[in-house]
């Protein structure tokens, strides 16, 4: 974990003394991160144990989603009535 | 919304794909999403580097709204807890990590794949997809009933790209700068705290 953290702290310190401005920067980034999803595939679809967990982390899933998403609208609406 | 169907079936792709070749198909030494995630946070971390001008255009932002991406980090993270109380077998700083998504399933799904595992990163994938779904499509409800930041909030992360569309639509055009402001704040939030919760 430590390597990778430092390695995004490092990547924005050359970013920003870098002021060129790499447009096949954003290609890159979204072929990378087609690539480690299709390994997250393999992973999931390679491990039995986590295929027949599937429904078991869907519905954890849909829980912490839910919870998750009404707690900021909820903290929003507050932020809302006081600006208005 | 094109562009997050093509990023998913790379996924649905892997999962089909798995049970043929394998969970690890170059051999269990060579961790290749390891260095895949190296090349990633180069990337992500040069290009927030090298783009301060998208945080200057904000300054003109009245500073009660400004404190919309804060609002929107403490309340999923409300949620998110309330929801680890309802799942026991899911230790709390894994659902705050999960949580810390924000809708930005890719990257927080990879994080969490790396840090704590493919089960719980499937569970991020999910989660914050889902989060990006009920924004599509509860984004009018949520403006009428919780005022027309909730749907901004709901966005988290994709605020500023995948559901800005609905978010105009159901809060009104002058809040587009807000919602923009507030995904690239959020955004930037995701692998700070994904990493945080996660080392906890």
């Amino acid at each position: 974990m430590l390597i990778i953290m430092g390695i995004m702290l490092g990547s924005l310190l050359l970013g920003v003394i870098c002021r060129r401005r790499l447009p096949w920067i954003g290609k890159v980034t979204t072929v990378l991160v087609w690539l480690l999803l299709f390994l997250l595939g393999l992973e999931v679809g390679g491990n039995p144990q986590i295929v027949e967990a599937l429904p078991t982390l869907g519905i954890d899933a849909l829980i912490i989603a839910f919870l998750a998403t009404l707690g900021s609208i909820m903290a929003a609406g507050l932020l809302w009535r006081w600006i208005k | 919304m094109k562009g997050s169907l093509i990023t998913l079936s790379f996924f649905a792709l892997g999962c089909l794909l798995g049970p043929v070749v394998g969970a690890r198909p170059l051999g269990e030494g060579i961790d290749l999403g390891f260095l895949a995630l190296c090349a990633l946070m180069a990337c992500v971390g040069f290009g927030l580097g090298n783009d301060p001008e998208t945080l200057r255009k904000f300054r003109h932002l009245d500073f009660r709204m400004a404190l919309l991406p804060l609002m929107t980090v403490a309340g999923t993270l409300c949620g998110a807890a309330f929801a680890a109380i309802l799942l026991p077998h899911l230790r709390l700083f894994d659902v705050l990590a999960v949580g810390s998504g924000f809708g930005y399933y890719s990257l927080s799904s990879i994080f969490i794949t790396e840090y704590r595992g493919a089960a719980l990163g499937t569970t991020a994938l999910l989660a914050n997809v889902l989060r990006e779904i009920f924004t599509l499509l509860l984004a009018p409800l949520m403006a009428r009933f919780f005022g027309r930041l909730a749907p901004i909030s709901a966005g988290g992360a994709t605020s500023m790209d995948t559901t800005l569309p609905v978010i105009t639509q159901s809060a009104g055009s002058e809040f587009v700068p807000v919602s923009v402001y507030h995904g690239v704040l959020v955004d930037f939030s995701v692998p700070f705290l994904v990493t945080f919760f996660c080392m906890l």
